[in-house]
């Protein structure tokens, strides 16, 4: 480590670990009740775990992306972060208030959670994934400026790098797209109209810049590779990102009331999205085909690659399989929307944040380069068993859907949706065997980090 | 050697494509995308000619023709920018390039002029098809404009620096590579919404 500040990244990064490992249990408990319907009902029913299930993965890589900015930042920069103390205050906050909204979830019907953080008075609830309180929304919102504010400042006084550059415009947007969820109009059609510029330009626009750095920050320490080919890819690539996934979005505005024609921009522009992500893939591979040095932490060098792989497919390939209008009019909002789901932000996200942790943890843990050959080959166990298990997560639900599709909006008599569902009640059994492999990688790489011995010298 | 011979020449180091590897990346991810709109364009004009055939007729023909011409002409000056670069000549080097990004302004001022007169019609991307997919391919395209003489600019500006020599000048190249894409999409875009029916 070669900033002391760089250290705040440790409490983010745990965190996100902690709430990682809940985002996974809920979705456990909820792929139970897809088979067992009421399976610890009253006490936490479905629409309940499904939101505790998603908003804890949403506030989970949150942390993770907020560490992988403070560990990035200093070395980018040269310099030591703005405030520590500031990052550290900021932390708690965005833990207590994240805390205190999943208890209030599962405390109290979400009616009362409504009633009683003031929703009448800017009502923001009731949205998914923005189910949020608005008080809560207002925290987030406070803690990302602050961090803004924090990571602004050290690159303005710093060293500015492509890295760091591409990063910043990331949670810029990520700060600024946010603010949409504070826009509830009537009109149900603008009401999902701008929902989607918080959920589709988060995930396929700017978070795609701040996976983008953060791949291209771990391939700079992890081949040697010259820092200027990186980030000439890195433009490349998200340029590709922007001139897709913004006018991408269209491909939300099929079927909400939105003019047609979105219906050719939607399919032709959301159908070139997988070529960012294959750029990446390509980029991963060939930098570290291309390095210059063996660098000890292999594990890293995995989750980089992987990233890189299941990204383009999760996101990629399973986005592109049901994105063309004439295709969607069958698909959208069944099974197949949720396989994509899945494998997107595993692959996108959750893998990224487990290739920055990777990386640094050893480092802010007192490693020379990286952990003992030993934590690593745990570590990679976990990588194959996780990404094994949501490869089959992906396929089970692409049964289901298009199992779902079938019986259910196609012939001349479609079954009524449940009579479907119990049509397909063996995909769902089979994707939570899946979802416990999962668990069973989760809990590996959790081992990993307490696996001793000798460091390999670099 | 004159300076016709300078431009066939192959690039003193005899590597192929010219520029920066990562443009071509690039370029064939444009050029897929570009190449998308039309084979859409090409299907969707099957399931409506007539309407397709009306609308086009609808459109600024003279305008398209002079904005091929103004496209074709700057590619023209780009490369002799790179074949003045090659020459060592920076000053010359920067004026074609000047000149390029001149003649892509012009580009832009006439397709305004051109979409100022659709939008008074009352004409939009929701008119119908067709329109639909003008105003998406034309704007688009417009776009790719704008970043094209944002590259040449930056390389012009290097190049005012000195940046660039007979040895070293993939910059210019790289740039002159996007250029010419821009230009090539154009050249197939014009007739195929504007004249073929």
């Amino acid at each position: 480590m070669q900033y002391q500040s760089q250290a705040v990244a440790k409490p983010y990064f745990i965190a996100a670990l902690g709430l990682f490992a809940g985002q996974i249990l809920f979705g456990l408990i909820m792929g139970l009740q897809y088979v067992m319907g009421d399976f610890l009902f009253p006490e936490i029913p479905f629409n309940v775990a499904r939101m505790v299930h998603t908003n804890l993965l949403i506030v989970w890589l949150l942390f993770g992306f907020m560490g992988a900015a403070y560990y990035m930042v200093p070395e980018e920069s040269e310099r030591e972060i703005h405030s520590p103390k500031l990052a550290l205050a900021l932390f708690w906050i965005f833990l207590i208030a994240g805390a205190l909204t999943i208890v209030g979830y599962l405390a109290v019907p979400y009616a009362t959670l409504a009633k009683i953080t003031g929703n009448d008075l800017l009502p923001t609830m009731g949205r998914e994934f923005l189910e949020q309180p608005t008080i809560t929304k207002i925290g987030i919102v406070i803690v990302v400026l602050g961090f803004l504010f924090n990571i602004t400042m050290t690159v303005l006084k710093g060293r500015k790098t492509v890295v760091s550059s591409v990063m910043l415009i990331g949670f810029w947007g990520l700060a600024i797209f946010f603010l949409f969820s504070f826009y509830n109009p009537e009109n149900l059609v603008l009401d999902k109209y701008f929902w989607w510029w918080v959920v589709h330009l988060w995930v396929e626009g700017v978070w795609e810049l701040i996976l983008g750095s953060i791949l291209a920050f771990v391939l700079i320490k992890v081949t040697g590779v010259d820092r200027e080919v990186i980030e000439k890819w890195l433009y490349i690539i998200i340029a590709m990102t922007l001139i897709t996934g913004i006018i991408g979005t269209g491909h939300h505005y099929y079927w909400i009331g939105a003019p047609e024609y979105w219906q050719v921009l939607g399919s032709i522009f959301s159908a070139l999205e997988p070529i960012p992500f294959f750029m990446m893939a390509v980029f991963a591979f060939n930098m570290v085909n291309q390095r210059r040095r063996e660098h000890p932490n292999k594990a890293a060098t995995l989750w980089a690659l992987g990233t890189a792989v299941m990204a383009f497919l999760g996101a990629g390939v399973w986005g592109f399989l049901h994105t063309l209008a004439p295709v969607n009019f069958y698909t959208h909002g069944s099974q197949i929307t949720a396989a994509h789901g899945h494998m997107a932000f595993y692959g996108a996200y959750v893998m990224i944040v487990l290739c920055i942790i990777s990386y640094s943890m050893p480092l802010m843990r007192g490693r020379a380069a990286a952990n003992p050959p030993k934590a690593q080959v745990v570590e990679m166990w976990a990588f194959w068993v996780m990404t094994i298990s949501m490869v089959f997560i992906t396929l089970f639900l692409t049964g289901a859907g298009i199992l779902q599709i079938w019986l259910q909006r196609m012939g001349d008599t479609p079954m009524s949706f449940m009579a479907g569902q119990d049509q397909i009640a063996l995909f769902y059994w089979l994707r939570e065997i899946a979802g416990v492999g999962f668990l069973i990688g989760l809990i590996t790489y959790f081992i990993s980090f307490f696996v001793g011995g000798e460091e390999q010298a670099s | 050697m004159n300076k016709v011979d300078t431009i066939s020449a192959p690039h003193p180091k005899g590597y192929y494509p010219p520029g920066d590897f990562a443009i071509w990346f690039f370029i064939y991810a444009e050029l897929l995308a570009f190449g998308v709109f039309f084979v859409t364009y090409a299907f969707a004009r099957t399931y409506n000619v007539e309407m397709f055939n009306a609308s086009q007729l609808e459109l600024n023909r003279t305008a398209g023709a002079i904005n091929t011409v103004l496209l074709i002409t700057s590619s023209y000056f780009v490369i002799r920018a790179v074949a003045a670069i090659r020459e060592d000549q920076q000053n010359l080097c920067v004026k074609w390039l000047f000149a390029a990004i001149f003649l892509g302004g012009m580009f832009l001022v006439v397709k305004i002029i051109e979409f100022k007169a659709k939008f008074a019609a009352g004409i939009s991307l929701s008119t119908n098809t067709f329109y639909t997919f003008y105003f998406s391919m034309t704007v688009f395209h417009f776009m790719h404009v704008i970043l094209g003489m944002i590259i040449l600019g930056a390389v012009m500006l290097k190049a005012r620096r000195g940046g660039y020599s007979s040895q070293e000048h993939t910059g210019v190249e790289t740039g002159a590579s996007y250029w010419h894409m821009v230009d090539l999409v154009w050249i197939i875009l014009f007739p195929l919404v504007y004249v073929i029916r």
